[in-house]
């Protein structure tokens, strides 16, 4: 069992910094989502990984073994490209047997494990057609499957689902969620999408300034993001500034509010404080003005299946319930776990 | 908004159709006016002669009395034409792969000067080319004169004019840009993820450069391939002025038999096999290409300085290389015009070696005092003249072509590709045709078409006539009826409408198209060779003859004129690539 360890990797692009120290492991069969913004590094990081580029500083090594003399094309991972990059000149059956190939397999052997590999993504009968004439889900499902047909030792993946509609996305996830899970191959997962690395995710990991700013198991990270960033960019909640008070709760335009259990902040310190959405409740307005309420007027309500996403004056918004009026005068009851403070 | 345009165009006759039927005759006749005159012109001058040959050719009389002697030239002619084009198609994909890549993946000092450099040939008349090599690498060339002054040597060392070594290296030189645009076009397009991914997928670079590279740009090399080796197949200057009296292709042959030989016959039946040939290589190019769009991403490869030892030895090498073959035969010819090597012919005792205007100035006399030999600078004249009226003739019948085409209907599509057939049949051709279908007197009258140099403007006319429409149809075709229509709900009258919106593009496009007419007038060798009248040459004519006649004196005002075409086309070339429109169309 291979296990992939990245040591402290730099990398510039154009004179400033993309990468700055990244340093992570993936265990044997784990999947590894890196969850960040368009422009983060986390292609780059990839292709580092690949062996497609080379790092400023840093190591990649696999089983404790430095990569840095190995070529991509013998270093066995697989890759699965933003837009798929299948090759225009040839059958789907052709590109999934690319890689065969390229491993001196017998014909025998590569018609075997061909079909194998297509039936598993549920292609067999598109083997002979041209990959020009699929469709977006069909020629991202070639795309995966030809990664995977050489048994890679770990498989990468650069947003792949980035350019299909919604609907088509769920079930290419689901349907990735299954085979990752079903194949145990090590896997990286690069996405700016949250949804996507929740749903694959073993571990997820924030990149951010091109450093990880915050790793560990999804419910962990979104229980704590662990900075204003973070929640903002994973859309948590209402992020609000405020100031730190003596007695240890924290002012906001919104209110005060009081953090038991918190280790009082410095008088006068600047905090973000986080608040959720979901662990509202709404109360009498003769309720206003008690700790950890919030009275606001309704700006807007959206049908949100099973609730209403209700907004604020100032933007905050609330999962209720129930509906409010527009230009209602709301009042909330805030319980202390949706209470959050950020530095 | 481009799409709805359309969509409107094409919903408009549907809505109409009641109508139609009570004026398709009065509309039918009003579409076709634009194109009467090119319709009379080429139907006259290209289509006749055409039916001539195909009749002098082929009517059973002809095929009868064919000789064994005349089976004898069409069988070996056309073998060499065959194998000469196909060896240079080779050779200059030799060379033009390579350049390709270079153009395409790397950046290097010179890169602009060098694209350019190599491009210019193309364009330019077959005759300067012949005269640039021979200043180079002839009897009296650069390298020859160097070598007898060097050793002491009586004759010249370096054979190269009349060998089949100086037919390809100029086919090579003329060709490769071709190989160059396309394929480099090609590279340049790449995805370059495909290789990314076949790299991850285990691809060693020479399988990746076999199975993934050459294989993506395999369609973009075959397009430049044929396309090549019909340039190739259908070349006549270079194989008559470089191969001499030794080689002989189709084009070649069909000039000797028709004017040495006056064996029209022969001539045209090679006409006839010359045309079939190129038809069938046309209908495969253009079967090729629509697969030479390779991926439609975007320029994603980035272009950088060549990394590593190896690619920056081959970057270097083959970029000075090219800059070598290009620059030494077009800069070898007005140097050579300038300067003194040898002796003139006759020329005794001291010899001022260096220096001289003594070429140029030798252009204005007529030394040989024969009507036949008229003096250089009267064929300047002549040239001039011809082009002058080239660039009238095809502007008058294009440009109500190119007005109609510009806002095509179903006639027009139907009639667009007659226009293009000029392109396909070789100007020896062409020559041939009008020779012996204008060669007795016309309506009772005494006047002889062919003894006149009428036919020398319409047979330049014929070659231009493709370009001029191809570049104004386009520019006419650009400019977007809101435009207009904006202009004239803002007040403009249509007459200040046309001036204000129309114009601007009209007038660049106009004299861009008489440049190119000019341009291919002034150069043109094929047609010329069999249509002009000796005592009135053109330009290239007159570059031939004195190129083949003995002589210092001689040879030295066949370079002095090239030198004069060549930065002549030159500029003419500049100002059209000045003057075009961003995606206006290439060859």
């Amino acid at each position: 069992m291979g296990m992939l360890e990245i040591r402290d990797l730099y990398k510039s692009y154009e004179g400033t910094m993309l990468l700055r120290g990244i340093s992570f492991s993936v265990a044997a069969t784990e999947t590894v989502c890196l969850l960040g913004a368009s422009g983060s590094g986390k292609s780059t990081l990839l292709r580092i990984i690949a062996g497609l580029e080379t790092a400023e500083q840093g190591q990649v090594c696999w089983d404790g073994e430095d990569l840095a003399a190995i070529p991509a094309h013998r270093r066995g991972f697989g890759l699965v490209f933003q837009d798929y990059a299948l090759f225009p000149h040839m059958t789907v059956g052709e590109n999934v047997a690319f890689g065969l190939k390229m491993l001196g397999l017998s014909r025998a052997e590569i018609e075997a494990r061909l079909s194998g590999v297509l039936e598993k993504v549920n292609l067999l009968h598109f083997m002979d057609r041209r990959v020009t004439e699929l469709s977006g889900g069909e020629q991202q499902r070639v795309a995966l499957a030809r990664a995977l047909a050489p048994n890679p030792n770990l498989l990468m993946f650069d947003e792949p689902l980035g350019a299909l509609d919604r609907s088509l996305r769920e079930q290419l996830m689901e349907e990735l969620r299954e085979l990752l899970h079903t194949n145990r191959i090590p896997a990286i997962y690069v996405t700016h999408d949250q949804e996507e690395a929740f749903k694959l995710a073993d571990r997820i990991m924030l990149l951010h300034n091109g450093e990880i700013v915050r790793e560990g198991l999804p419910a962990e990270i979104w229980a704590d993001p662990g900075s204003a960033w973070a929640a903002r960019f994973l859309d948590v909640g209402n992020i609000l500034e405020g100031t730190a008070r003596p007695d240890g709760s924290i002012e906001t335009a919104a209110g005060i509010f009081h953090f038991p259990g918190l280790p009082a902040q410095p008088a006068g310190d600047k905090v973000n404080v986080l608040i959720r959405p979901a662990g509202a409740r709404r109360v009498s307005n003769a309720g206003a003005g008690q700790p950890n309420s919030l009275t606001g007027v309704v700006t807007d309500v959206v049908f949100a299946h099973e609730r209403f996403k209700v907004v604020l004056a100032g933007h905050l918004y609330f999962y209720l319930p129930e509906p409010a009026q527009i230009g209602e005068r709301l009042t909330l009851q805030l319980s202390s776990n949706a209470l959050q403070c950020l530095t | 908004m481009k799409a709805d345009f359309h969509q409107a165009r094409r919903d408009a006759p549907a809505g109409r159709r009641a109508s139609d039927s009570v004026s398709t005759g009065r509309a039918v006749w009003k579409s076709l006016l634009p194109w009467l005159g090119v319709i009379l012109f080429l139907g006259l001058f290209f289509f006749y002669p055409l039916v001539h040959i195909l009749w002098v050719g082929l009517n059973p009389a002809a095929l009868l009395a064919i000789s064994a002697n005349s089976l004898l030239v069409i069988r070996e002619t056309t073998i060499f034409t065959f194998y000469q084009a196909g060896l240079s198609t080779l050779l200059t994909l030799a060379l033009g792969l390579p350049a390709a890549f270079l153009f395409a993946r790397y950046d290097f000092p010179g890169k602009r000067l060098l694209r350019t450099l190599t491009a210019i040939p193309f364009m330019l008349p077959t005759v300067v080319v012949a005269a640039g090599f021979t200043a180079c690498l002839g009897p009296r060339g650069w390298l020859n004169l160097a070598l007898m002054h060097i050793f002491r040597l009586a004759t010249p060392p370096v054979i190269f004019t009349g060998t089949l070594g100086a037919i390809l290296l100029a086919h090579v030189f003329y060709n490769t840009t071709i190989v160059i645009r396309i394929v480099g076009n090609a590279i340049a397009h790449l995805d370059p993820r495909l290789e990314q991914a076949a790299r991850s997928l285990g691809a060693d670079p020479p399988r990746l450069f076999w199975h993934v590279t050459l294989a993506l740009l395999r369609p973009s090399i075959l397009a430049a391939a044929l396309l090549v080796f019909i340039f190739d197949f259908t070349s006549f200057g270079v194989v008559l002025l470089l191969g001499g009296p030794g080689f002989s292709t189709l084009e070649v042959a069909i000039y000797t038999q028709a004017m040495a030989f006056l064996n029209m016959p022969l001539a045209a039946l090679l006409s006839l096999i010359q045309l079939a040939c190129t038809l069938v290589f046309s209908i495969l190019y253009s079967r090729l290409i629509p697969g030479t769009v390779v991926s439609i991403a975007p320029r994603l490869n980035i272009v950088a300085r060549p990394p590593g030892l190896s690619r920056r030895l081959f970057v270097a090498c083959l970029s000075v290389f090219l800059f070598l073959f290009y620059l030494l035969p077009l800069s070898a010819l007005p140097i050579r015009s300038f300067l003194r090597l040898e002796a003139d012919e006759g020329q005794r005792g001291q010899i001022r070696y260096g220096l001289t205007g003594d070429y140029y100035s030798a252009l204005f006399v007529n030394r040989n005092n024969s009507i036949f030999y008229v003096p250089p600078f009267e064929a300047i004249g002549n040239s001039l003249g011809y082009a002058g009226l080239t660039v009238i003739l095809s502007l008058l019948l294009g440009f109500p072509v190119a007005t109609a085409l510009a806002h095509p209907g179903r006639l027009t599509r139907l009639l667009d590709p007659l226009l293009m057939l000029p392109l396909g049949a070789s100007a020896v051709t062409l020559g041939l045709g009008l020779i012996i279908s204008f060669n007795h007197p016309l309506f009772g009258s005494q006047f002889v078409l062919v003894t006149s140099p009428v036919l020398v403007p319409v047979a330049h006319t014929i070659i231009a006539l493709p370009f001029v429409i191809r570049t104004l149809q386009p520019a006419l075709a650009s400019i977007p009826d809101r435009l207009r229509q904006a202009a004239a709900v803002l007040g403009a009258s249509p007459r200040r409408v046309w001036f204000a919106v129309d114009w601007p593009i009209v007038a660049r496009a106009t004299l861009s198209a008489a440049v190119f007419a000019f341009t291919i007038s002034l150069g043109e060798f094929g047609a010329s060779s069999l249509v002009v009248r000796p005592e009135y040459p053109t330009l290239p004519i007159a570059i031939a003859r004195f190129l083949s006649q003995p002589g210092g004196l001689n040879y030295g005002q066949a370079m002095a004129m090239a030198t004069i075409l060549m930065f002549v086309c030159g500029l003419g070339i500049l100002l059209i690539e000045r003057l075009r429109l961003p995606g206006a169309g290439e060859f």
